[in-house]
């Protein structure tokens, strides 16, 4: 099993939902995260013009079966590309075990 | 038949006759008028208003979420100080007349803790309606809400970076020697501004250059924030600053049209041009925002408005429409690059522009005061553009007075209270945010 930790931009977020439902990922948890990068803000503040370092973002965690790595990943990519500076990052970790609370079942079975 | 009729008859007129012998005897002598009380009970309610939420809330969004509390406290307790020092000799030490060498620049104590101030005494104070008048007590109470409301002003200077104990004498000892002499010197009878012939209708040099001098050497005695970085802030709530621009704008028909101290056609004219500079402001800012930095911002067309109602403030009894329009679209030009250039350029963290908005907006209007004055409003006073040029170096003569009283009163006091309790917070208080550090609060809970 692999753990997928996907930086998005905000606007991108419905679009890549939907590339995952079709690709049958229908459950992830996400949130907003703010971040320092590259990239700058350009905020205004009582006609006073200045560059913000802090950059909103949308960070979505799934948790998938080893054959499906491939596939989530391809989906992400593509759907929340736009080719601008600040696009963001996938990470992909190892999870160990996984757990299903209501009746105890381990394993890739107990993932959706 | 007829003698029922005959009766009937008479016995009308016996109940008409009271009716008419009262129309034909008018009241010539000052007493308390119940149209004019009823009107000046309300505004001073509106004043209050503009202290909390108003002031608070307009101040409270602009801050970060971590100081959003100890900007409404700071406004809190303010109401709550200055109110009980006004009752108790305040009053009595601004409007107090006296005799002797001293009674042009300060009252007595005849009127204090209100001693000698009967329920039904009426107001020693009118502006046109000599006869018609309001209770004394009432003119306290209104008067009362100016004293609250001009220390809390001074709160956008130093906002964020100021300690509790420091802020709260630094206040009271302000309002005393800095509030209530200038008032004195303006609004009282005996006062030696008012005697020269200054005009402040309802407090542009009284209330917005007082506070807004006293602001800007307070941001620059205390010193910058930690995080400031040479422009402002992103404020953390702007709905909050609406909220609050809406109310204070509300209040201030209070603050210009009670001025009056009556409901009558000057109160009507003072609603009327208080309104209109506020509205011509705020568009002119949304006009200079959109030419600037392309998009008009919300905290950019709330700020405008405060400062056209600011200005507009010493002229409210003395302009007419025309000067109302004037008045607004200049304050607004000026507000605007003081705000967001001559502010950076000069380096002093006036984080929520008290002075810049304030006593700049003070400051144009009192001048243009002395410009734009016309005797269609009230006959006895006109400004530069009617010839009137010793009017406008008297207006002149009031600004410099007390922009330099202020400032170095305000130094005084600083540095008294920075010896003493001490004034600024340290800078574990700074960046945790002085909610949590000086009041064990947090505004906004993520979890329950």
């Amino acid at each position: 099993m692999k753990k997928i930790e996907a930086i998005i931009r905000r606007a991108k977020f419905e679009e890549v939902k939907e590339a995952l439902h079709a690709i049958d990922i229908q459950w992830f948890s996400y949130w907003d995260i703010t971040g320092a990068g590259k990239e700058k803000e350009d905020m205004v503040v009582r006609g006073q013009l200045f560059e913000s370092n802090y950059i909103q973002r949308r960070m979505i965690s799934i948790v998938v079966r080893d054959q499906n790595l491939d596939k989530t990943i391809k989906a992400i990519m593509e759907s929340a590309w736009t080719g601008e500076l600040g696009d963001g990052k996938i990470f992909v970790s190892t999870i160990d075990e996984t757990y299903r609370i209501r009746n105890g079942q381990s394993g890739p079975d107990a993932l959706y | 038949m007829k003698k029922k009729l005959i009766v009937s008859v008479i016995l009308l007129l016996i109940a008409v006759l009271p009716a008419a012998a009262q129309t034909s005897v008018a009241k010539v002598v000052p007493h308390i008028d119940f149209g004019n009380t009823a009107w000046i009970i309300v505004a001073t309610a509106l004043v209050m208003f503009m202290t909390i939420p108003g002031l608070a809330l307009f101040y409270g969004g602009l801050v970060r979420r971590k100081n959003v509390l100890n900007i409404l406290m700071q406004c809190f307790i303010i109401m709550a100080i200055i109110s009980i020092e006004w009752v108790v000799f305040g009053y009595s030490m601004t409007f107090g007349t006296t005799t002797g060498f001293l009674a042009p620049y300060i009252g007595g104590f005849h009127w204090a803790f209100l001693n000698n101030i009967g329920i039904n005494d009426i107001s020693p104070y009118f502006v046109s309606q000599q006869n018609a008048r309001i209770p004394h007590l009432l003119f306290v109470m209104f008067q009362c809400m100016f004293a609250v409301i001009t220390p809390a002003l001074i709160i956008g200077a130093f906002a964020e970076r100021i300690n509790f104990k420091g802020f709260v004498v630094f206040s009271l000892l302000w309002a005393i020697f800095v509030y209530n002499p200038v008032a004195h010197w303006i609004w009282s009878s005996s006062g030696w501004l008012f005697k020269m012939g200054t005009l402040d209708f309802a407090g542009g040099i009284v209330v917005h250059i007082n506070a807004g001098i006293a602001a800007l050497v307070t941001a620059v005695m205390l010193g910058k924030r930690k995080d400031y970085r040479g422009h402002a802030i992103p404020p953390h709530n702007i709905p909050f600053v609406v909220m609050g621009a809406a109310f204070l704008w509300f209040g201030w028909y209070g603050f210009n049209a009670g001025s009056a101290l009556a409901a009558d056609g000057l109160s009507v004219n003072a609603f009327l041009v208080t309104h209109i500079a506020a509205a011509t402001a705020a568009v002119t800012w949304v006009i200079i925002d959109m030419l600037y930095d392309k998009k008009p911002t919300l905290v950019g067309i709330c700020t405008g408005a405060v400062a056209g109602l600011a200005a507009v403030t010493p002229a409210a009894g003395y302009i007419g429409l025309s000067g109302a329009i004037v008045i607004g679209a200049i304050v607004s030009i000026v507000c605007f690059f003081m705000v967001a250039h001559v502010k950076e350029r000069f380096g002093y963290d006036d984080s929520l522009d008290a002075f810049g908005v304030h006593g700049m907006g003070g400051i144009i209007g009192s001048v243009l005061t002395g410009v734009l004055a016309t005797p269609l409003i009230q006959s006895a006073y006109s400004g530069l553009l009617y010839g009137n040029v010793h009017q406008f170096n008297v207006q002149l003569i009031a600004v410099g007075t007390i922009i330099l009283y202020s400032g170095v009163m305000t130094i005084i006091i600083f540095k008294l209270v920075e010896k003493t309790v001490g004034i600024r917070a340290t800078k574990q208080e700074e960046s945790v945010g002085l909610d949590e550090t000086l009041h064990n609060e947090i505004a906004y809970t993520t979890i329950d």
